[in-house]
């Protein structure tokens, strides 16, 4: 527990905190490759989970992909990818990517999915085109379980990233790997604590801006069958 | 492929690390899970708390955690007891949730039924609730199962054996084979336990055959 104690002095300590290698640029960087990487994870998975979801295509491999990517070891791909790629922000980046794309695939077509047949149906009845029913229907429908999807993946990324100071990235998990090279225990365990709470903080936002998703009219909906 | 051949005696070695760290702290998932995620389904003002926990626990990065359990266990940095915890812990953030579903699925009716052919509490949950919420429980465990065999080689950035050693090693000696052998087999490994753990299921739920072949 004294050690505990120690951490959290580490972590408090001002003069940690400052400087182009303090803790709040560490952090910055750390939630900057998350965010990044997240980003270019969903600007290649959405439009495929969409699609798949949409047209009911290629769900088999969809869900063959987002399962097998589960038994995808991260620091493996950390350091299959920090190998061919070379040092540089290159390679921990194409591993985040790798591993955050599972994840919001399978959310993205399984929120096309949970979509009730018949308010589709009922859609395509009163003439809807088929980019109405995925603009209108699908996608603000679906919007939930992306979210969802979105939060695995940015909780995924910020745990590699951490390790991705081990192949030479930056984030906080320069100090934990400089706190195990030089014994410094407070340092490791400090920012270790640091991590955990960047990533419930992060869950945190994800969890709101889940709730945020939900179309109004599901609320009030739901809120009418409970009354 | 020469790298393999000249190095079967290591790979063998750290393979059984990896199933000696990764299969227990399933198993203790597993064991642990069942009580907890009956509570959760019994008691309505513990769901709440229960599965909240375990959706927070499942959101905390495996090596930071790696780290923080030594001081809360009193064990050293690169003790392997610390992953088995671990893992153990993220195991049953995953599959309390599993037990609770699967046991709210259990039709009021079969319930019903045994409590009138005089079933005590006990019985009844062992051969009437368990059974019947187990296809929900195994569909779990495989997920469970998949993401400790993968999450096992985290521990060797702190020198801990599994198969993840041939990741830092091969990265540091910079030998791409090395890596490529170890996802390889981390990835073949954690499959495997999969099939296995479906094959498992039908055995011992011969009733779930039939829908799982359709």
């Amino acid at each position: 527990m004294n050690q505990l104690w120690e951490a959290v002095l580490w972590c408090l300590d001002p003069a940690h905190w400052t400087g182009p290698s303090g803790i709040a640029a560490r952090s910055l960087e750390h939630l900057g490759y998350t965010l990044l990487a997240v980003v270019i994870a969903a600007a290649i998975a959405v439009p495929i989970g969409w699609w798949v979801g949409h047209t009911g295509r290629g769900r088999g491999a969809a869900v063959a992909l987002s399962g097998a990517a589960r038994a995808l070891p991260t620091l493996g791909v950390l350091t299959l990818t920090a190998l061919l790629l070379g040092i540089g922000l290159a390679g921990p980046m194409t591993a985040f990517v790798i591993l955050a794309v599972p994840s919001i695939l399978a959310a993205a077509y399984a929120g096309f999915e949970a979509v009730d047949r018949r308010v589709i149906d009922a859609a395509r009845a009163q003439g809807y085109t088929g980019a109405q029913v995925l603009w209108q229907i699908e996608v603000p429908l679906g919007l939930p379980v992306l979210v969802g999807g979105l939060r695995s993946a940015a909780l995924q990324v910020v745990a590699t990233a951490t390790l991705a100071a081990y192949v030479g990235a930056g984030g906080l998990g320069r100090y934990l790997f400089l706190g195990l090279k030089t014994q410094d225990y407070a340092m490791m365990l400090g920012s270790s604590l640091l991590v955990v709470v960047l990533a419930l903080v992060l869950d945190g936002v994800f969890a709101l801006a889940g709730r945020a998703a939900v179309p109004r009219g599901v609320t009030v909906a739901r809120r009418g069958v409970n009354a | 492929m020469n790298w393999v051949l000249d190095n079967l005696p290591l790979i063998a070695d750290r393979t059984w690390a990896h199933l000696a760290t990764s299969l227990p702290a399933i198993l203790a998932a597993l064991v642990i899970s069942v009580p907890l995620g009956w509570l959760a389904h019994r008691y309505r003002i513990l769901n709440g708390p229960v599965l909240t926990g375990a959706g927070l626990m499942y959101a905390i990065p495996s090596l930071p955690l790696f780290i923080v359990l030594p001081v809360l266990i009193g064990t050293g940095v690169r003790d392997v007891v610390n992953v088995v915890v671990a893992l153990t812990l993220y195991g049953v953030a995953l599959l309390v949730r599993s037990v609770a579903d699967g046991l709210d699925g259990v039709p009021p009716e079969a319930r019903g039924a045994a409590v009138a052919l005089g079933y005590p509490p006990l019985r009844r949950f062992l051969t009437v609730d368990l059974p019947l919420a187990g296809p929900v429980i195994l569909s779990g465990l495989r997920v469970v199962a998949v993401s400790t065999v993968s999450l096992c080689t985290v521990g060797a950035v702190l020198g801990i054996p599994s198969l993840g050693l041939l990741f830092t090693d091969g990265f540091q000696r910079g030998i791409l084979a090395e890596i490529l052998t170890g996802i390889v087999l981390t990835v073949v490994l954690a499959l495997a336990l999969d099939r296995l753990l479906v094959v498992l299921g039908r055995l011992a739920m011969p009733w779930t055959r039939a829908e799982a072949g359709a």
